[in-house]
């Protein structure tokens, strides 16, 4: 009994984990940017959330302009920050992607204040909770879980059978052979910006569902775990991605449940160490080491 | 059909291209002969649009391509396959030369796929197989097909005799051949210059960057110099 809405409160914040592990991974795959900023489109997104819903936009619609935003705002950073420092060293621009972050956080607390704002998110889902022959099951956990796997199925789908989607795994595997395919690597960049930022927009309604606050740092932890998750999975692997994310999200769920509630954090980083000192590339990386 | 004017292009400090100039009429084979380091594969990636040059001018087709960016370049009718082959290895057959087709309208991908797979037929055997599980000839004949998709006018290969053995070679040479005769003007880049100018028209020896020699490709075989220097004597 409680086995199962264990699971269910680990697989749902193991999906959130999973929608925005999946931004750092491909942005990864394309640029070999950690782009640390990413956690805190999370942030804006829930932001745009709230005071779409406070100013009275119908629910459906404020999720909409959150996702749209979070898209915007990621491609203006890839262009206006990134993109300058294509051919930089990496290490200026994983620099560069700290910053941004940092900017967002204190752009956030100067507009929004320091504090947290509570989130409406019985407005978007349904909070109460179902009942079947004494399980508790959270309606919130099985949408999460829904809408994380359709989002998942269209990202595969848009990857795996598209044009733009074949391109970015060209682009991944191998730029200069990307480019002379006469692939635009420019727009490929800019399209996986866009598509990680849809994906951490869903993740940040999900997330604000699940953890009803609003607060200009909410995005850094979640941003570090699900960079964890990447990790675990294999940076620049989409399906280590979304295993990893999991993969954390149950794995923190059974630390509380085993009464180390307080541990939970520390267990995701220890995780990290175990990872990178062990398989550095992941469940699903790729070695280093290239065919000759 | 291509003429580069007086080109240099730098690595960082290092001057690798020194004031090079050259041509490429319709319908010729060209081969870029020299050592490894002379300089042969920067200038097919200079002529791409993958490095810049400091000075000099390309221009392709009565077009200035010199200051174009890779994907204009190939949308022009000028298709690279680097050196090193670089399919996409994770990615199927089909895939990758779909990827070759990426400037074309989709419609117009099948037919080219169906000529592709006449040229090839092993590649219509292995399509649905990623190409990182090619053999080294399979894989050159991927990395010509695919630059072929693009339908280039003039199709540079780099080394396409690369890590190949003597049979997969002789393969390789009629295949390009057979590009030749069938439209595609060819500049060709190669170690094994016995091979390139047994089938070039044209020859261009080059040394640590610049153009020491050029002529007819029969007289090169010939010439004494390039027997000693290239040809094993």
């Amino acid at each position: 009994m409680l086995f199962i809405s264990q699971l269910l409160n680990g697989l749902q914040l193991g999906s959130i984990y999973a929608l925005v592990a999946l931004g750092y991974s491909m942005v990864y795959g394309i640029i070999m940017l950690l782009n640390f900023a990413h956690g805190d489109i999370i942030m804006i997104g829930g932001y745009i959330a709230l005071f779409s819903i406070a100013s009275g936009v119908h629910p459906a619609l404020a999720v909409v302009m959150a996702i749209v935003g979070c898209m915007l705002l990621a491609m203006l950073i890839e262009k206006a920050a990134y993109k300058p420092l294509r051919s930089a060293p990496r290490i200026s621009l994983l620099i560069t992607a700290i910053g941004v972050s940092m900017l967002l956080q204190n752009v956030a607390q100067l507009l929004f204040g320091a504090g947290a704002r509570s989130f409406p998110s019985s407005s978007i889902i349904n909070a109460q909770n179902l009942s079947f022959g004494g399980i508790q099951i959270s309606i919130t956990a099985i949408v999460t879980i829904i809408v994380t796997i359709i989002s998942m199925l269209v990202l595969t789908f848009l990857v795996q059978k598209t044009k733009m989607g074949k391109a970015m795994r060209a682009v991944s595997e191998d730029l200069g052979a990307a480019q002379l395919m006469g692939i635009n690597v420019n727009h490929v960049v800019s399209f996986t910006f866009a598509v990680g930022a849809a994906l951490a927009g869903i993740g940040a309604i999900l997330y604000c569902c699940r953890y009803p606050l609003v607060s200009p740092t909410m995005g850094s932890l979640l941003g570090l775990k699900a960079f964890v998750a990447a990790v675990l999975g294999g940076i620049g692997s989409i399906p280590g991605a979304m295993v990893g994310g999991l993969a954390i999200g149950l794995a923190e769920v059974l630390v509380t449940a085993v009464g180390l509630s307080a541990w939970t954090d520390g267990v995701v980083f220890a995780i990290l160490i175990i990872v990178l000192t062990f398989r550095p590339t992941g469940f699903f990386g790729r070695s280093m080491m290239e065919k000759v | 059909m291509l003429q580069v004017d007086n080109l240099n292009v730098y690595y960082g400090n290092i001057h690798a291209i020194k004031d090079i100039s050259f041509d490429i009429k319709q319908g010729e084979i060209v081969t870029l002969i020299g050592a490894n380091g002379a300089g042969k594969s920067t200038i097919l990636k200079t002529l791409s649009g993958l490095l810049r040059s400091k000075t000099g001018s390309i221009k392709f087709m009565d077009q200035d391509i010199h200051h174009m960016v890779p994907n204009a370049i190939v949308k022009n009718g000028l298709a690279h396959v680097p050196e090193g082959r670089h399919v996409f290895a994770q990615m199927t057959v089909e895939e990758n030369l779909e990827m070759g087709a990426y400037t074309r309208k989709s419609s117009e991908i099948a037919p080219s796929l169906e000529h592709i797979y006449d040229l090839f037929p092993r590649l219509k055997e292995r399509r649905r197989q990623t190409a990182g599980t090619l053999s080294g000839g399979e894989q050159q004949m991927l990395a010509m097909g695919r630059a072929m998709m693009s339908k280039p006018t003039l199709l540079m290969l780099d080394e396409p005799s690369m890590g190949l053995a003597p049979i997969l070679i002789e393969q390789i040479f009629d295949i390009i051949k057979e590009l030749h005769k069938q439209g595609t003007t060819i500049l060709l880049v190669e170690q094994n210059a016995q091979m390139a100018l047994s089938i070039a028209d044209r020859g261009y020896v080059l040394e640590t960057g610049r153009i020491v020699l050029s002529a007819p490709a029969r007289d090169l075989l010939e010439d004494d110099a390039v027997r000693k220097a290239y040809l094993g004597g």
